[in-house]
């Protein structure tokens, strides 16, 4: 289980305005360590699913060019308070992680 | 030749049944193009037919980036029923950062942080209405984010 993702979300009128932020090394495959002089494996969010009340509104398809510990904000309509977000990635090792909020 | 009309008649249902999935239920990762090492060949991989340059996209990306690794980008557009929002770095090793696949609940307006090996052409493609379109802008970086 990847770490848990950071949701900040707030409603104008009917619109949801959406940040969130997704602890991930997001390794490239390109970076040596340092200390090693190894290569460090890909490790990278591959894809993002963003629902609104179960109902997709937004997938992000990411490659190794988005930043360490991601960042991403969207808007959708048709939010009220109550409604639940829920976002979730997958990276390229298969692993998870999954987040829901209440909309206030 | 009973079960050859069977199974005729089978894909042209199966055909149907894929035609008739909306518009905003989403493909699977384009795999190819986020591995392909140049634009054109990502434009090739994601898109069939001509991409129009737009001014009804906003696109953006400071000027100068002084920590290539990251770089933050906006994509917003006027254009109706967006589909779909790609971004691409010309000179990084593989162009394509992000696509989005918005739904028509969506509002056109995304962000994200990428990184950037060195000074280039951002380029994002709007798919909006069955159609395409592009805006671009020229970011230099004076520290490069591949190396980490």
């Amino acid at each position: 289980m990847g770490k848990p993702i950071k949701i900040k979300a707030k409603i104008k009128g009917d619109i949801a305005e959406v940040k969130a932020l997704m602890p991930h090394p997001m390794e490239s495959g390109a970076r040596v360590d340092a200390d090693t002089g190894e290569t460090v494996p890909k490790h990278y969010i591959q894809e993002v699913v963003c629902k609104h009340n179960g109902n997709v509104v937004n997938t992000a398809f990411w490659g190794t060019g988005v930043s360490k510990d991601p960042y991403m904000a969207f808007k959708f309509k048709g939010a009220k308070a109550g409604d639940t977000l829920e976002i979730s990635w997958k990276d390229n090792t298969g692993d998870t992680s999954v987040k829901e909020v209440t909309l206030k | 030749m009973r079960l050859q009309r069977r199974a005729l008649i089978r894909s042209l249902f199966t055909a149907a049944a894929v035609l008739a999935v909306p518009r905003w239920v989403f493909a699977s990762r384009p795999d190819a193009a986020f591995n392909a090492d140049n634009s054109d060949t990502v434009v090739k991989d994601l898109f069939e037919g001509s991409i129009a340059e737009s001014d009804q996209i906003t696109l953006k990306v400071p000027d100068i980036a002084e920590n290539g690794a990251v770089v933050p980008v906006t994509v917003s557009t006027a254009l109706a029923d967006v589909e779909s929002i790609s971004i691409m770095v010309e000179n990084n090793p593989t162009p394509l950062v992000a696509m989005f696949e918005l739904s028509p609940q969506s509002i056109p307006d995304v962000s994200v942080r990428m990184k950037m090996g060195e000074s280039s052409m951002v380029r994002t493609v709007v798919k909006a209405g069955g159609k395409l379109y592009s805006a671009s802008k020229e970011v230099k970086v004076t520290i490069g984010g591949c190396g980490g």
